[in-house]
């Protein structure tokens, strides 16, 4: 039965699924970290959305905010201190090469 | 009961596996760390699916928020050591 918590779920589900591709496919870290941001960004706030609508308004749909405001502001920090230690350890970015 | 909560479940495992790809096979430590960091991403929502699988919503979302946390704090000290590790002398 395709309910509205359903529908949301799904629609992360896909944004999850293409992150992953990226993960896999992208060819040198900084690339894959920005593959890795459609997860904290999009995929997360579909589902825990979703997951939200699921039982109707709670206590826990607050506490399921909570954990989606913590993911947004602090995933991009660990993302930039993880790369800027990348960069600074020498880690060269990906260019394509020329002929 | 097999339902559609089942479902994502299982998809929300084999999204882990492929990230267990790239903790494995990474060229550097820095994948391994963007790989970690996404399975714990996974796990947090993995969490809260389960709660609602259970309709125990309020027992694990706590869980799922301590498990937050945790993440963060770890992916913070792990990215400042390497890079303060990179810049040393000796």
């Amino acid at each position: 039965m395709l309910t509205a918590d359903t529908i949301l779920i799904c629609i992360g589900l896909f944004f999850l699924t293409v992150a992953a591709i990226g993960i896999i496919r992208l060819p040198d870290v900084f690339s894959r970290s920005h593959a890795l941001g459609i997860t904290d960004t999009l995929g997360t706030f579909f589902v825990l959305t979703g997951v939200a609508f699921h039982q109707g308004f709670t206590l826990a749909d607050v506490k399921v905010f909570l954990i989606l405001l913590a993911l947004w502001h602090l995933n991009p920090v660990i993302s930039h201190a993880t790369l800027r230690a990348a960069l600074r350890t020498g880690v060269s970015p990906w260019v394509k090469e020329k002929k | 009961m097999f339902t559609l909560y089942h479902f994502f479940f299982f998809i929300l495992t084999i999204l882990i596996l492929v990230y267990m790809y790239r903790v494995f096979q990474g060229p550097t430590v820095y994948d391994r760390i963007l790989g970690l960091n996404g399975i714990s991403t996974k796990a947090i929502i993995l969490l809260t699916i389960l709660g609602s699988l259970y309709s125990r919503l309020e027992m694990f979302v706590d869980i799922a928020l301590g498990y937050a946390v945790l993440n963060i704090v770890g992916g913070l000290a792990v990215g400042k050591y390497l890079e303060h590790k990179g810049t040393r002398k000796c």
